[in-house]
C-alpha cells in the first residue's frame, strides 16, 4: 500500500508536536488491522510513554530484509506472520525482545520465542452457503457426497494438511508431526470438488459474497466481514486452525529501547483487551478476557480466542511448519498441478 | 598569428564536442548499469545455493513434476492466446484498413479505448460476466440454454478469454501498420490478370502482411508469458504460470536464486521458440 504524499506531510508536519519529540516508525499490515491497532494498541502506548507513533505498511519480509542487510534501518517495530517471524529470526534480522521489559504473562508459552509475541490470532473457519446443508467439520466439509457443492480453500499447504488431517478423524492433539502422505491421500480425493484455490483474503471474502462457491474454508476475520456486507453463509469456530501475526523490532532499529517499552503496551492486557471491539481477530494475551469492563459476553462469542471459542479450535505449531514448510508447499504443488 | 588564434579557439570547440559527445554514452551505460549488469546478476544467483556454486535450483526443477506442469501451462496458455488473438485480429486490421480516413481513425479509437483501461479493471470485469453467478451464466440459465451453471471463471477458459482481450488491441496496432502500407494496385492487377477475390487474398494481400503478422504474433506471445494478475484473478488456482511461480519461491526460498533459476529456464525456452520461427517464417520467406 503506498502512503500519500499528504499523510507524509501531515507526519512531518505533526512530528515535532510531541512533548519530548520522540517517536517510533511501526510498519503494520494496513487496511481495518491497521486502525484496530492504531486505537487499541498505539494510542495508548502514545500517551503513556509521552511520543509519537507513526505507521507504514510492510508488503512483506523483502521490506525488512533490504532495511537491515543495507544497515539503513528506519522502522523500529514490525508485523508479521508468525511464518515470516521464525524465517526473520533465522535470518538474524531481529532483535531479541527484552522480557524484563515485555511481560509475556497470559501468551501461549509454544507460541513465544525470544525474537517475536503474536499480537493477535486469525482462524481458519468453515465458512457454508445459507441455502445448504450446514458443515460442522472438516469432516463434512470433505465429505462432497453428503454435502455436495463447489469447495474453495487456500492455495497453500497451511491449514489445509491440518483440515485434511482432522477430516480423517487424526485427534486434534496427535496433529503434528503432519502426515503427509495421509494428509495429501484425503485432499487428492478431495480435489475434483475444489472449485477455486483462493490466493489472498479479499478473494476469499468475494468468494463467499458472490456466491462463486458453496463450502469455504478461510479466515474468521474475512468471513465475519463479508457476511456483514451481505453474503448469505455462515462460519463455525468448531475445528478452526488458530495461527498468529505478530509484532518484532527491526535489528539495529534507531529507538530499540522505546521499542521494548511500547511492545509492553502493545502486549499488556488492558490494550489487547480493546483490540476486537475494532476487528474480528482475537487478542492474543489470554489475560485482556479478563480485564472488566471493555468485553461485553456477545463479543466474547465473536471474538475467535475467547476461552469459549478456543476451546474447540486446533493451534497451528509453526515449529512444524518452520521446518518442512518448503517440503510442503513443493509437494502441494506437485499435488495441485496434476 | 590569427590562424593560432582561430587553431585554439577550434581546438577547444572540438574538444568541448568530444567531451558532449561522450555524454551520449550516458544511456548505453545507463541501460548496460541498470537493465542488463542486474539481469545477468540475477541470472548467476541461480546458480548459487547456500552461498556456493551449485545447481540445486535446476535440480528442484527437475525433481518436482509442477515445475514441468507450470511451464507445460504457461506456453499452452500463450500458444492458445496467441492463436485466437491472431485470427480475431487479423480480419480486425484487415477491415479497418479498408475503412476511409475518418471511419478507420473511429474504429482505432474503438479498439484503443480497452487498451488504455487498467488490466485489473478489465479482468474484474471478466470476474463479473464469467462466475457462477455472473451475468453469462445468469442468462444462459434464464434462456433455458444450460439447466447449471457453466464452469467459465476459475479455469484455463476464463483466463483465455480475459488474456485474448487484454492482448487484441496491442495485436491489430501492430498489424494495422503492416496492413495500410500495403499497395493497393498490387490487389487490383492481381484481379485484372484475372485471380478470383480469394486467390488475390491468398496470393498478393496474405504474403505481404505476413511480416505483420509474426511480429504481432511474436510479441502477443511473450508477453503472455510474463501474465500474473490475469491468471491469478481469472484463474482462481486451476491455472499456474511461471510468473506465480516466481513469486512463491521468493516467499518461500526468500533466494533470489531460486527464483531466477524459473527466468532463466523461460528465457532459453522463449529464445529457442524464437529462433525455430525465425527458421521457418524465414524459409518461407
Amino acid at each position: 500500500m503506498r502512503v500519500s504524499p499528504i499523510l507524509i506531510a501531515l507526519a512531518i508536519a505533526t512530528a515535532g508536536s510531541t512533548a519530548n519529540g520522540a517517536e517510533l516508525l511501526v510498519a503494520t499490515g494496513g487496511g481495518i488491522i491497521a486502525h484496530a491497532e492504531r486505537e487499541a494498541l498505539f494510542s495508548p502506548a502514545e500517551k503513556e510513554l509521552g511520543i509519537k507513533i507513526k505507521e507504514t505498511t510492510i508488503d512483506g519480509l523483502q521490506d525488512v530484509r533490504v532495511q537491515v542487510q543495507s544497515n539503513s534501518v528506519t522502522w523500529d517495530i514490525s508485523q508479521m506472520s508468525l511464518e515470516e517471524c521464525m524465517m526473520a529470526s533465522k535470518e538474524g534480522l531481529l532483535e531479541k525482545i527484552d522480557t524484563s521489559i515485555v511481560s509475556t504473562e497470559g501468551f501461549d508459552k509454544n507460541v513465544v520465542t525470544e525474537y517475536c509475541i503474536p499480537a493477535y490470532y486469525y482462524s481458519t473457519v468453515i465458512a457454508s452457503a445459507s441455502n445448504l446443508k450446514q458443515a460442522k467439520s472438516w469432516a463434512d466439509f470433505f465429505d462432497a457426497e453428503n454435502f455436495p457443492g463447489d469447495r474453495s480453500i487456500y492455495n497453500s499447504p497451511r491449514y489445509n494438511l491440518e483440515a485434511a488431517l482432522l477430516a480423517d478423524g487424526v485427534p486434534a492433539d496427535k496433529l503434528y508431526p503432519l502426515d503427509l502422505d495421509r494428509a495429501f491421500r484425503k485432499l487428492e480425493a478431495l480435489k475434483p470438488h475444489i472449485t477455486v484455490w483462493w490466493q489472498s483474503g479479499a478473494q476469499s471474502a468475494q468468494l463467499l459474497k458472490d456466491g462463486e462457491v458453496d463450502y469455504i474454508g478461510m479466515w474468521n476475520g474475512r468471513a465475519a466481514a463479508a457476511i456483514k456486507d451481505g453474503a448469505k453463509a455462515t462460519f463455525t469456530f468448531n475445528q478452526a486452525i488458530l495461527s498468529a501475526d505478530c509484532f518484532v523490532i527491526l535489528k539495529g532499529a534507531p529507538n530499540k529501547e522505546l521499542a521494548q517499552k511500547a511492545l509492553a503496551i502493545f502486549f499488556a492486557p488492558g490494550p489487547q483487551a480493546h483490540l476486537p471491539l475494532y476487528v474480528d481477530y482475537g487478542p492474543a494475551n489470554a489475560k485482556a478476557f479478563s480485564v472488566a469492563g471493555v468485553l461485553s459476553d456477545a463479543d466474547k462469542a465473536r471474538v475467535n480466542t475467547s476461552p469459549e471459542n478456543k476451546k474447540t479450535q486446533v493451534v497451528q505449531s509453526e515449529a512444524w511448519w518452520g521446518e518442512h514448510g518448503q517440503e510442503a508447499v513443493e509437494r502441494w504443488e506437485n499435488f495441485r498441478q496434476r | 598569428m590569427t590562424a593560432g588564434v582561430n587553431s585554439a579557439i577550434l581546438a577547444s570547440v572540438d574538444a568541448s564536442e568530444k567531451r558532449q559527445s561522450h555524454l551520449l554514452l550516458f544511456p548505453a551505460i545507463a541501460v548496460v548499469s541498470l537493465a542488463i549488469a542486474p539481469f545477468l546478476w540475477l541470472g548467476a544467483l541461480s546458480f548459487v545455493a547456500d552461498g556456493q556454486i551449485s545447481l540445486e535450483h535446476y535440480a528442484r526443477m527437475l525433481a518436482n513434476p509442477s515445475y514441468i506442469t507450470t511451464f507445460v501451462t504457461t506456453l499452452q496458455m500463450s500458444a492458445v492466446v496467441t492463436a485466437f488473438v491472431v485470427l480475431l485480429g487479423f480480419p480486425a486490421a484487415y477491415a479497418i484498413s479498408l475503412l476511409p480516413h475518418r471511419l478507420a481513425t473511429a474504429a482505432l479509437t474503438l479498439v484503443a479505448i480497452p487498451f488504455w483501461t487498467s488490466l485489473l479493471v478489465r479482468t474484474y470485469a471478466w470476474m463479473v460476466l464469467l462466475q457462477r453467478n455472473g451475468l453469462i451464466n445468469t442468462w444462459a440459465i434464464e434462456l433455458g440454454l444450460v439447466e447449471r451453471p457453466m464452469r467459465l471463471a476459475n479455469s484455463f477458459l476464463g483466463t483465455s478469454i480475459g488474456m485474448i482481450h487484454i492482448m487484441l488491441p496491442l495485436f491489430i496496432f501492430t498489424l494495422y501498420g503492416t496492413v495500410k502500407a500495403i499497395d493497393r494496385t498490387l490487389l487490383r492487377a492481381a484481379a485484372n490478370l484475372g485471380a478470383s477475390p480469394i486467390r488475390t487474398f491468398m496470393t498478393v494481400f496474405l504474403p505481404l502482411s505476413l511480416p505483420g503478422v509474426v511480429t504481432g504474433a511474436m510479441l502477443t506471445f511473450i508477453i503472455c508469458l510474463g501474465f500474473y494478475v490475469t491468471p491469478q484473478l481469472l484463474g482462481g488456482g486451476n491455472v499456474t504460470t511461471i510468473p506465480m511461480r516466481v513469486q512463491q519461491n521468493i516467499l518461500i526460498y526468500s533466494d533470489w536464486g531460486a527464483a531466477s533459476a524459473l527466468g532463466v529456464v523461460l528465457i532459453v525456452i522463449v529464445a529457442l521458440v524464437m529462433l525455430t520461427l525465425r527458421a521457418v517464417v524465414g524459409k518461407r520467406g
